[in-house]
């Protein structure tokens, strides 16, 4: 039986009723026949960080690239959204101490133009950020990255006219449907999974695997990396400005560069070679989050107080859990593989494939 | 014509000069070799010719045409390829993938219509695989397409390697080492194997070797270079009745 | 601005150099040796500026031992950072070694706040350090006043170390060439836990400076610095130990001069070094002292 089902047009049927299954719970989820306000939530927030972290992994898992600044992407992703599609009359009161820049304070965009916006922002920065830095060795852009984030903040912070500084920007037009988010994740992710599937897809994975012969084979090194880099940035931003519409709100603390850890997990967990790892793990990762400020709370068994559960605890076991996938799991879920029906019929039926297409193993 | 000229090529790292003074003029469609003692800066030769290194003296020209202190992604642009002596295939990619990226260089979709499968786009992607193909048949590695890449036997993967030098359509090949290795019966094939692409495909070859009898074999002209100085050229018989050049091998000479 | 102002600031400039070169030391000797950058040798600074607020307001150390005490913890929490996140890796792919650092980094700081809570702690007042010297018109703290030497003094043994000892012969020999080095029978595991501790120490030192100057103790405190210190030490030639204090020197001295001279701009000052490091990597990526490394191929 398991030979019939591995035939081609009952993956295909299989992939319809998958599309069919999920597409459904989406509309249920999204009409409220099921589920609640938290959950739906914590569904969306899921989907934005699967965009942003498949972004960061088209960089660093399938480009070889260390970047750490998606929490920098992100932020100004989601205040151009902010800037430009809270509605004018709005706009006096939440920029009371200093009013916002005359330019942009007559400027109102529709969402989908502003989030546009915000993502090539985001890219434009990606450039003038790669242009010095990926010329040479990789390894500075960490810091660079690392920096911009930083930086991004305290710029924020500084600009009151344009950012509202501190106070950060309320009241932003949020969306009726679920299927935003999971509408532009698809469309994003696919845009990501069709490049990686692409002649320069196969460039990036060149520059990955061994540079030195990737230029070698007659590959631009810098025009492919600034690529790559400023792909994954535009994305990064589209993400930061669904999550300006999902939290309505958005200050310079929420993009602290701690936030790019959260994808940087994601990716480890899922696979820095695998965009359905990295989906998966999105999910988990986010739910699991939430599962985790159970540790945040103090908590009693049979009356008396457990000292370990407090603020924080959460953090460190999310740490941990990092270093513990990094020094033992380095392959995360899926490691260079996708998922596939194939792959789940071999797990199911018990049989281990022998011909591993893309998993490296120990000796990698 | 003469395919490959190196021109007085002084190539210094600090103090250390690993090539001095080189002069080096390979003719299109043949089989030429480079030997010499370890160290003798044969491989720092081929990182010049290829851009990795800018030499500190002296240039390059590849169809008379001045090729010094380009970066290697051009070099091969304009028709070198190489190989090198610690295999560096894409190692987690299968074989028809490490094929299929030696086929970029000469992409004319840009990111844009490539990722969103523009019809002249998915033309060019459909012609690229095609071509590959093409080449992994003619090969006798078309079997091994989906494999990947570091699991390939030994013999094979320096075969891929030369195979993925071949498929950016290069003129001149540069094999550094392509016998490393190999025992003589897989040397005897890889000797074939190189006389049947120069001649299936038009190419010139320019290769660094220590297997005396693959070199002595098939090689139309010989370099000598000892301490990065070219002491000795010409025929194999020639080279191999040259003090200079026994002298510097001393000791290897019995097998030669 | 007057003579005065411009010639206490610039003390103040030198003296904040001095302390980003003691961490620019340690950033510069590991990624000499392991081509890796010590993403938690910041948070490695925080955890003794930490040590020192238990030992001398919790644990009521008389201050001289509580240095060296705090020295001993530090330099072990170093090593041990090493160990457990570095040693494991040393044949994994790059990226991995990366990932472990930024992720030892995160824990710590996370360790941090868990343990310590995120609400600042004063910095003990050590008075030796903190009364004031009147030099002239000038008026410096001790800390101040004694920074630059204790780093030009330290900076002398650790060059001492690395050119006349044994020792470092070992950890240039390393740094020029890990393979061949390993070859040679060089013991690469005390080589470079010897780094960590050089690198250890000094990050040591530097908190009680630091503290001594700027007394609030955060889990975050050492983000800035050590992203500050590594762009020091690319600025003076990754790799080269003077360098790496030349670097420290011109990127306090710049940050002093600029909240001096353009007072309007005191909030971007963190932002200054990212513009060096733009500048460095547009005009001389190998550094002020560096030197091309040219990789085998």
């Amino acid at each position: 039986m398991m030979d019939k089902l591995r035939n081609k047009n009952n993956k295909l049927f299989l992939n319809i009723l998958l599309i069919i299954i999920f597409a459904s719970i989406i509309i249920l989820l999204d009409t409220k026949k099921i589920g609640d306000a938290y959950i739906r939530r914590i569904l969306n927030l899921s989907a934005i960080y699967a965009i942003v972290s498949v972004s960061m992994n088209l960089v660093n898992g399938f480009t070889g690239l260390f970047s750490l600044g998606q929490a920098g992407f992100m932020a100004i992703g989601a205040y151009t959204v902010a800037i430009f599609t809270v509605p004018l009359a709005a706009r006096a009161k939440i920029f009371y101490i200093t009013p916002q820049n005359p330019v942009l304070a007559q400027i109102e965009l529709p969402f989908v133009i502003a989030l546009i916006l915000g993502g090539l922002l985001a890219a434009l920065v990606a450039l003038l950020i790669g242009l010095p830095v990926l010329r040479l060795k990789s390894d500075y852009l960490a810091i660079a990255t690392l920096g911009f984030s930083e930086i991004i903040r305290i710029v924020f912070t500084n600009i009151k006219s344009i950012t509202n500084g501190a106070l950060g920007i309320k009241n932003i037009p949020t969306m009726p449907t679920m299927w935003v988010f999971f509408g532009i994740a698809i469309i994003s992710i696919g845009f990501m999974w069709l490049l990686i599937n692409s002649s320069y897809g196969r460039a990036f994975k060149a520059i990955r695997e061994d540079e030195v012969a990737a230029e070698a084979m007659g590959i631009n090194l810098f025009k492919h990396k600034v690529m790559s880099f400023s792909i994954g940035a535009f994305f990064a931003g589209i993400g930061g400005g669904l999550l300006a519409t999902l939290f309505a709100t958005v200050d310079p603390n929420q993009f602290y560069f701690p936030v790019t850890y959260n994808f940087l997990l994601i990716i480890v967990l899922g696979g820095m070679g695998s965009i359905s790892g990295t989906i998966i793990a999105s999910f988990v990762v986010t739910s699991g989050l939430e599962i985790l400020r159970f540790f945040d709370e103090p908590l009693s068994m049979f009356g008396v107080n457990i000292p370990l559960f407090r603020p924080g605890l959460r953090m460190v076991i999310f740490s941990i859990l990092l270093m513990v996938l990094v020094l033992f799991f380095r392959n995360g879920l899926l490691g260079q593989k996708e998922l596939s029906w194939k792959l789940i019929f071999d797990l199911l039926s018990g049989n281990k494939s022998r011909k591993r297409t893309g998993e490296g193993g120990a000796a990698q | 014509m003469s395919v490959l000229k190196i021109n007085n090529v002084t190539m210094q790292f600090g103090g250390v000069t690993a090539v001095n003074n080189l002069n080096i003029e390979v003719q299109e469609g043949r089989i030429e070799a480079l030997i010499g003692p370890n160290g003798a800066g044969k491989t720092t030769a081929f990182n010049v010719i290829t851009g990795v290194y800018s030499p500190t003296e002296g240039n390059v020209f590849y169809k008379n045409e001045n090729i010094t202190g380009l970066t290697p992604d051009k070099i091969t642009k304009k028709g070198i390829a190489r190989t090198f002596q610690n295999i560096r295939l894409f190692k987690n990619l299968t074989v028809l993938e490490n094929i299929l990226i030696a086929n970029h260089l000469r992409i004319n979709s840009n990111f844009l219509s490539s990722t969103l499968r523009m019809p002249w786009s998915n033309k060019e992607e459909r012609q690229m695989r095609e071509k590959s193909e093409m080449l992994l048949d003619k090969l006798d590695l078309l079997r091994l397409k989906n494999e990947i890449a570091h699991s390939l036997p030994y013999g094979e993967q320096r075969k891929l390697e030369i195979a993925r030098a071949l498929a950016t359509d290069a003129d001149l090949l540069l094999l550094d080492e392509p016998a490393a290795g190999m025992n003589p019966s897989e040397t005897m094939e890889l000797s074939s194997f190189i006389h049947n692409i120069r001649d299936e495909f038009n190419l010139t070859i320019f290769m660094i070797e220590h297997h005396m009898d693959l070199v002595m074999e098939i090689s139309e002209k010989i370099y000598v270079l000892d301490f990065g100085q070219l002491i000795a050229q010409g025929t194999a018989d020639e080279v191999k009745n040259d003090q200079r050049v026994i002298e510097a091998y001393l000791g290897v000479e019995e097998d030669a | 601005m007057t003579g005065e102002i411009f010639m206490q600031q610039l003390a103040n400039g030198i003296s904040l150099g001095s302390l980003y070169a003691l961490l620019a030391i340690g950033y510069t000797m590991v990624y000499g040796i392991l081509r890796l950058i010590n993403f938690a040798h910041g948070d490695i600074f925080m955890m003794a500026a930490y040590f020192m607020v238990f030992s001398i307001i919790t644990f009521n150390i008389p201050w001289f031992i509580a240095i060296i005490i705090i020295i001993i913890a530090t330099v072990t929490l170093g090593v041990l950072v090493e160990k457990a996140a570095y040693r494991p890796l040393r044949n994994a792919p790059r990226m991995s070694i990366m990932i472990s650092a930024i992720g030892a980094s995160f824990l710590l700081e996370n360790l941090a706040t868990y343990l310590f809570t995120g609400v600042p702690r004063g910095f003990p007042d050590i008075k030796v350090l903190t009364s004031t010297v009147k030099l002239g018109s000038l008026s410096l703290t001790v800390a101040t006043l004694i920074t630059p030497f204790v780093t030009l003094v330290l900076l002398y043994l650790v060059l001492f170390i690395t050119n006349k000892t044994k020792i470092g012969m070992a950890m240039r020999a390393v740094s020029k060439d890990f393979e061949t080095a390993k070859l040679m029978g060089i013991n690469i595991n005390q080589v470079i836990s010897i780094t960590f501790i050089i690198g250890s120490f000094l990050a040591a030192i530097g908190a009680v400076l630091w503290g001594s100057r700027y007394p609030s103790v955060m889990p975050l405190m050492g983000v800035m610095p050590g992203l500050k210190c590594f762009i020091a030490a690319v600025l003076g030639g990754i790799g080269n130990t003077t360098g790496a204090v030349l670097g420290g020197f011109i990127l306090g001295m710049a940050e002093i001069m600029l909240i001096t001279f353009l007072p309007a701009f005191t909030g971007y000052r963190d932002a200054m070094a990212f513009v060096i490091l733009i500048v460095v990597l547009l005009v001389k990526p190998t550094g002020l002292l560096g030197e091309k490394v040219t990789d085998k191929v």
